[in-house]
């Protein structure tokens, strides 16, 4: 990913063989809704400028194209904006002058409402129909672009597309596509390079990998000489964070590695894949992204040890929780609108990991950590709320001791953490397109 | 009879997208691999009672070339909503580590503490 970091002398071994474009996932959506919520990138900007400052005169020297889908994260027009002004920023430092495609993926709600009504929005995996004023609701929302608008910039001339929300194989499948490649080998390279050296046997750091790609199929090979993959390790990149191996959905279609063989090529470090099929799809789609805020949060962490307090532990949280939410109401009143604020605590020590989902309901050790959790619609009552409910917890009686108890350990002075905006996803929903290219639109500046 | 961790390589679980989590049994020979698939024990009704979902909403697919089974569940709660207690779905594989697999011996390869057997 764009900002991870990868070895010089891996770029350079790799610009060594001739590569005919560079290509580099900027996005994720594993970190959570907040990168969409507030369209800033999850890794900091001197780490994203550091890869860029290596990726585009290696890129411009060479003569060849380097692609950047999904831009600062979420893939957002303000992320997207970020990354610009960030490559704006090492051309002007290192004198280059690059033709820059922007292609954009934020959507209009109301645009996307018109599209719901015309029956043209669905709901993936046993999500609910869409409703109109959950499209209001959302702050930003990314419609996931396939290879079409890359291909576009390439063909006005690009040696530099920044993209928005796009999958992360159509950055590498695009430019094979538009050269002629065919979509199972492009495709299929694409899912194995958008996550750079994971699919090598031990990834020892963040790196890139090399992709040969011809009319039977593909190679894979670590850029690191130190690194290498195994038929195995490539079989198995097929699987990561995707539910069917054996089956990829992309806008245009679906890439089908049912058949695949993958063989050791003699160097013992590549592997070699062939029999990669794609499955063309009846109608286009892409994926819709949302997050939609969902307050503001402030959190106090605090240790428990004392064996009686462990041993009533679910008690005591219960009736200090409902003195909390008392003194809320009582600090903040008419503020705090039912519905819209909440009190909660998590367990570590028990089910902290797993929450409703843990098998084993128990408290097996001689300490928990409750971490106390304070949601309101703005930081300021969230924070009141944290503020008052430590001396609560502090002192809530413990069963079986007498007299004024302190009973918690706070790690941090203040006890309160601000946690600022917090967000959800609230979009699992596809859109069907006439025109791959309508809603991302292009614009091209000569630095 | 053997513990899952002394047969798979790696058990590790992750977001498939923010509404879905995964599971990746990973095997290193296809011997192993064989065996647990066909052991009947990884079913789509074990990962309906451990995170309690549907069984119809268990994906469970074996893929061979990776000497791999992958089950997937829809997530309980969506990654990084309020209620959720796992942003990446990382440490969800925890209650499948000490499944018993009956019928099936553990190869010498490492234990739960790195050691060879």
């Amino acid at each position: 990913m764009l900002g991870t970091g990868f070895p010089e002398a891996s770029l350079q071994s790799g610009l060594a063989r001739s590569p005919a474009f560079l290509g580099v996932d900027a996005g994720s959506t594993d970190q959570g809704p907040q990168a969409l919520g507030t369209g800033k990138p999850l890794l900091s900007r001197e780490a994203i400028r550091r890869d860029l400052s290596l990726l585009l005169p290696a890129a411009l020297e060479h003569g060849i194209p380097l692609l950047v889908g999904s831009a600062g994260t979420s893939g957002s027009d303000d992320a997207l904006d970020g990354l610009w002004e960030v490559l704006r920023e090492v051309a002007r430092e290192q004198g280059l002058h690059p033709r820059v495609a922007l292609i954009r993926a934020e959507q209009e709600a109301e645009q996307l409402a018109d599209e719901l009504r015309a029956g043209r929005i669905h709901p993936l995996g046993g999500a609910p129909p869409l409703e109109e004023a959950t499209l209001r609701r959302a702050r930003r929302i990314v419609a996931m672009m396939g290879p079409e608008p890359f291909q576009a910039a390439l063909d006005r001339g690009a040696d530099v597309v920044l993209a928005g929300r796009s999958t992360d194989a159509a950055i590498f499948a695009a430019p094979l596509l538009r050269a002629g490649a065919a979509p199972g080998p492009a495709w299929h390279v694409g899912k194995i390079l958008e996550c750079g050296a994971a699919a090598s046997t031990a990834r020892t750091a963040p790196d890139g990998m090399l992709g040969l790609v011809d009319d039977e199929g593909f190679s894979v090979e670590p850029l690191d000489p130190e690194m290498r993959c195994s038929p195995l390790s490539v079989a198995a990149h097929a699987l990561y964070e995707t539910p069917d191996p054996t089956r990829l959905v992309e806008p245009p279609g679906t890439l089908v590695t049912a058949d695949c063989r993958y063989e050791q090529a003699e160097d013992g470090r590549s592997v070699r894949v062939t029999g990669s099929a794609f499955e063309p799809a009846e109608r286009y789609t892409v994926k819709l992204e949302g997050a939609e805020f969902a307050g503001y949060q402030s959190v106090v962490p605090a240790a428990v040890r004392d064996p009686l307090l462990l041993r009533q532990l679910d008690a005591w949280t219960e009736t200090l929780l409902e003195k909390i939410r008392e003194r809320a109401r009582g600090i903040l009143g008419a503020a705090l609108e039912p519905g819209s604020w909440s009190v909660a605590v998590r367990v570590y020590g028990r089910d902290g990991a797993m929450g409703a989902l843990e098998p084993e309901r128990g408290l097996a050790g001689h300490e928990a950590m409750l971490l106390f959790e304070f949601t309101a619609p703005e930081q300021a009552q969230a924070t009141a709320i944290a503020k008052s409910a430590g001396l609560l917890a502090m002192h809530h009686p413990i069963e079986g001791w007498e007299g004024f108890v302190n009973a918690v350990a706070f790690p941090y002075a203040p006890y309160e953490i601000e946690r600022g905006a917090v967000w959800r996803f609230s979009l699992n929903h596809v859109w069907e397109l006439a025109d791959p290219l309508a809603p991302f639109p292009i614009t091209v500046a000569e630095l | 009879m053997a513990r899952l961790h002394e047969l798979a390589r790696l058990v590790r679980s992750k977001n498939a997208g923010p509404f879905a989590v995964t599971f990746d049994l990973l095997f290193d020979d296809p011997a192993t691999f064989e065996a647990v698939r066909d052991a009947g024990v990884v079913t789509a009704e074990l990962f309906a009672r451990l995170y309690g979902v549907p069984e119809e909403q268990v994906t469970l697919v074996a893929y061979e070339p990776a000497l791999a089974i992958k089950a997937t569940i829809p997530r309980p709660v969506a990654s990084g909503d309020l209620r959720d207690t796992d942003v990446f779905g990382a440490q969800l594989y925890g209650p499948l580590v000490e499944l018993e697999v009956p019928g099936v011996a553990a190869p010498r390869r490492r234990t739960a503490g790195g050691e060879r057997r």
